[in-house]
C-alpha cells in the first residue's frame, strides 16, 4: 500500500504541471494583451511598446510561461487588473466563506442522503423507494439558479423569514448566528444537488451490502432489523459513500459560482464571476488554477483514504 | 500482431468473416433491440420522459407555427401581465414570453445534441486508443484526461467562454471539446476488458486490421454504457447552457434561451413582481432535464448486462 501511495503521488506531479500549462494557454487565448486595457490617449504607442517589453509580453510563449511559473512558485499570483491588489490577498479574503459554504453543504447533503438512501434500499421497489428515487432525480435536475431564485422568492420576498443574500445583516456587527442565518438558503441549494446524487449511491451501496452473508449471520443471531441495518450494514456501506464525497468538490466549486452570485455570498465563486465580468485575467487564471489544484489534491487524498479504509482492494 | 496483417491472410477468410458476422449480428440485434425496448417500456418514468422530450422536440421543430408572436418583435406592452393576447405576458422590452419560450427550446436541444455528439466522438476514439494499445500511449492519454478532469467543469467552461467570447456556437464548441474525458475513461475501461475476450483474439489471429478490430468488433460491444453516458450528458449540456446563459456568458439576447430568460430575475423587483418572466423558463429547464435524466435511467436499467436474461 505504501508503494501505491508513493506511485499515486508521483503520478500527480506531471498532472499538476499539465494543469498549469493548460491554465496558462487558456488565458493566452484571450485576444489582445493586458496592456491594451491601459490604452489611454495620453500614452503614446512607443510607451505602450516599452511597457509590453517590461512586462515580458514580447517574449516567446514558453518564456512567458516559465516567468509565470517562477512567480507562482514564489507565491506571487500576480495583481488584479480591476482592484490592483495582489490576487493572493483577494483569494485569502474570499476562501473562508466558500469553505464554510461548501463544508456545510456537504454535511447537510450527506445527512439528507444517508437516511433517504437507507429507506430506499431497505424497502426496495416500495412506494417509498419510488418516492426517494424520483426525489433524487428532481434534486439532480433542478437548476441551482432556479431553485435559488425560487427559494428567495418564497422565503425572503413573499415571507420575510430569511435574508435574500449576503453574509451578514447590513449595519450590524454580524456574528456567528447571523451568518448561519444567512447560510440557510445557499447551503440548502447546494445540499439538494449533493443529496440528489448521493441518495442513489447510498441506495446502491446498501443494496449490495444487504445481500451479504454476514448480515444473514447477524439476523440469525437474533439481532433486531434496526441494528442490522444501521450498525452492521450502514458502516460498510459508508466506505464508498465517504470517498465519493470527494468527487463532489469540483461540482461544488462550479455550483458555488452560481449560488454565490445569486445569494451575493462573498466567496471564491463571486470573485470568479466578478473577475470574468471585468476581464481580470490574472485573477481568473489564479482562481482556475486554485480550483484545479484543490480537485487534484482532494482526489489524491480520497484515493489514499480509500486504500486505507478498504483493505480488500488491491493495486498493481 | 502487426506482422500477421493482410499479407499472410487468405482472401477467402477475409471474404467470409464479414458475411457471417453481419448475418449473425442481424439476427441477434433484432431480438436484442426488441428485448431492450421491452425492458425500457417497463420503466414508466422513462416512457414519460421520452414523451416529454418528443413534445419539446416537436415544439422546437414547429416553433414558427406554434409561437403566437414573433419572438423578437417589440409590442406596445412592456412587462405586461399574462393576458388573452400574451398568455405568459411580455418581457421588459415588450416581447412575448410564450413565443420566446417556444423558440428557446431550439437552443437547448441543439446544444444538448451537438455538444454531446462532439464529445462522445472524441471520447470514444481517445478512450478506445488508450485502452486498446495500452503501455505508454495509455499512460500519456490518461494523464491528459486527468489534467482536464481536474478543472471543475463549469468553472473552466465559464473561463474559456469568457476568453473566446460567448455565443451559441462557442458554447457548443467549448462543451463539445471539453466533455470528452469522462467518456474516454469509460470507453477505455470497456475496451480493456473486451480486448481480453476470445472473439477479439480470434480476430487478431485472423489478421483483421487493427482499426477494424477496434471499431468494428470491440466498440459495438461497448456501446451500451456510451449511450447511457450520452443521455445523461445531454441533460448536463442543457443544464450547463442554461446556467451559462443565465450568467450572461452563453447565448446572448436577442436570441432567446431558457437560461437567459431567467437573467432578469436577478433583480429583486422582477423576482417579486413579475413571476411570469422567470417561472416558466425555469420550469422548462427543470422539466426537460428531468425528462432526459429519466430516459437515461430507463436506458441504464434496460441495457444493464447484469439484469439481462
Amino acid at each position: 500500500m505504501f508503494v501505491y501511495i508513493v506511485r499515486r503521488i508521483l503520478i500527480s506531479i506531471p498532472v499538476l504541471l499539465g494543469i498549469t500549462i493548460v491554465n496558462f494557454l487558456i488565458i493566452n487565448m484571450a485576444p489582445g494583451s493586458p496592456v491594451d486595457m491601459m490604452v489611454d490617449p495620453n500614452i503614446s504607442a512607443e510607451q505602450l511598446e516599452l511597457r509590453k517589453e517590461q512586462l515580458g509580453l514580447n517574449d516567446p510563449l514558453w518564456m512567458q510561461y516559465l516567468t509565470w511559473m517562477g512567480n507562482l512558485l514564489q507565491g506571487n499570483l500576480g495583481y488584479s487588473l480591476s482592484s490592483f491588489e495582489p490576487v493572493s490577498t483577494l483569494i485569502g479574503e474570499r476562501i473562508g466563506p466558500t469553505v464554510a459554504l461548501m463544508g456545510a453543504s456537504i454535511v447537510v447533503g450527506v445527512l439528507i442522503a444517508v437516511p433517504f438512501g437507507i429507506i430506499s434500499a431497505t424497502r426496495q421497489y416500495s412506494k417509498w423507494d419510488y418516492l426517494m428515487t424520483t426525489g433524487s432525480f428532481l434534486g439532480i435536475s433542478i437548476p441551482n439558479f432556479f431553485l435559488g431564485l425560487g427559494l428567495i422568492y418564497i422565503f425572503a420576498l413573499k415571507n420575510p423569514w430569511l435574508p435574500s443574500g449576503g453574509m451578514t445583516t447590513l449595519g450590524t456587527e454580524g456574528g456567528i448566528v447571523d451568518t448561519l442565518y444567512h447560510m440557510v438558503l445557499p447551503v440548502f441549494v447546494l445540499a439538494i444537488g449533493i443529496a440528489g446524487k448521493k441518495i442513489r449511491y447510498v441506495r446502491a451501496s446498501m443494496l449490495e451490502i444487504l445481500g451479504q452473508d454476514y448480515l444473514r449471520t447477524a439476523r440469525a443471531k437474533g439481532l433486531r432489523e434496526f441494528v442490522v441495518t444501521n450498525r452492521h450494514a450502514l458502516r460498510n456501506a459508508l466506505i464508498p459513500i465517504i470517498t465519493v464525497v470527494g468527487m463532489e468538490i469540483p461540482l461544488l466549486l462550479g455550483g458555488a459560482v452560481i449560488t454565490e452570485q445569486i445569494f451575493q455570498w462573498p466567496g471564491i465563486g463571486q470573485l470568479t464571476m466578478q473577475s470574468i465580468m471585468s476581464r481580470d485575467y490574472p485573477t481568473m487564471m489564479a482562481l482556475n488554477l486554485l480550483a484545479a489544484v484543490m480537485v487534484l489534491f482532494s482526489n489524491l487524498v480520497m484515493d489514499i483514504l480509500y486504500s486505507v479504509a478498504d483493505p480488500r482492494i488491491k493495486y498493481n | 500482431m502487426t506482422g500477421i496483417r493482410t499479407e499472410t491472410q487468405p482472401p477467402s477468410v477475409q471474404g467470409n468473416t464479414p458475411i457471417t458476422e453481419v448475418e449473425m449480428e442481424g439476427q441477434r440485434k433484432e431480438t436484442y433491440s426488441r428485448m431492450i425496448a421491452r425492458r425500457f417500456l417497463k420503466h414508466r418514468l422513462a416512457v414519460v420522459g421520452l414523451g416529454i422530450l418528443a413534445i419539446i422536440t416537436l415544439m422546437a421543430i414547429f416553433a414558427p407555427f406554434l409561437a403566437p408572436h414573433d419572438p423578437y418583435e417589440v409590442t406596445e406592452v412592456f412587462e405586461g401581465e399574462p393576458s388573452a393576447e400574451h398568455w405568459l405576458g411580455t418581457d421588459q422590452i415588450g416581447r412575448d414570453v410564450l413565443s420566446r419560450l417556444i423558440y428557446a427550446s431550439r437552443v437547448s436541444l441543439v446544444v444538448g445534441v451537438v455538444a454531446v455528439a462532439i464529445y462522445i466522438a472524441i471520447g470514444t476514439i481517445v478512450g478506445a486508443v488508450a485502452g486498446y494499445f495500452g503501455g505508454w500511449i495509455d499512460m500519456v492519454i490518461m494523464r491528459i484526461t486527468d489534467i482536464f478532469m481536474s478543472f471543475p467543469f463549469f468553472m473552466i467552461i465559464l473561463v474559456i467562454v469568457s476568453v473566446v467570447g460567448s455565443s451559441l456556437t462557442n458554447v457548443i464548441l467549448v462543451l463539445g471539446l471539453l466533455g470528452w474525458p469522462s467518456v474516454a475513461r469509460l470507453v477505455r475501461g470497456s475496451v480493456l476488458s473486451l480486448k481480453q475476450l476470445d472473439f477479439v483474439k480470434a480476430g487478431i489471429a485472423l489478421g483483421i486490421s487493427t482499426p477494424r478490430i477496434l471499431f468494428g468488433h470491440i466498440l459495438p460491444n461497448a456501446i451500451a454504457p456510451i449511450l447511457v453516458n450520452a443521455t445523461f450528458g445531454m441533460a448536463g449540456a442543457v443544464m450547463t447552457e442554461a446556467a451559462l446563459s443565465f450568467l450572461g456568458m452563453g447565448v446572448k439576447a436577442p436570441m432567446a434561451s431558457w437560461g437567459n430568460m431567467l437573467t432578469d430575475a436577478q433583480s429583486l423587483s422582477v423576482l417579486t413582481d413579475q413571476p411570469w418572466l422567470w417561472v416558466p423558463p425555469g420550469v422548462m429547464i427543470l422539466v426537460s432535464v428531468l425528462a432526459i435524466n429519466f430516459i437515461g435511467d430507463g436506458l441504464r436499467d434496460a441495457l444493464d448486462p447484469k439484469a439481462l436474461k
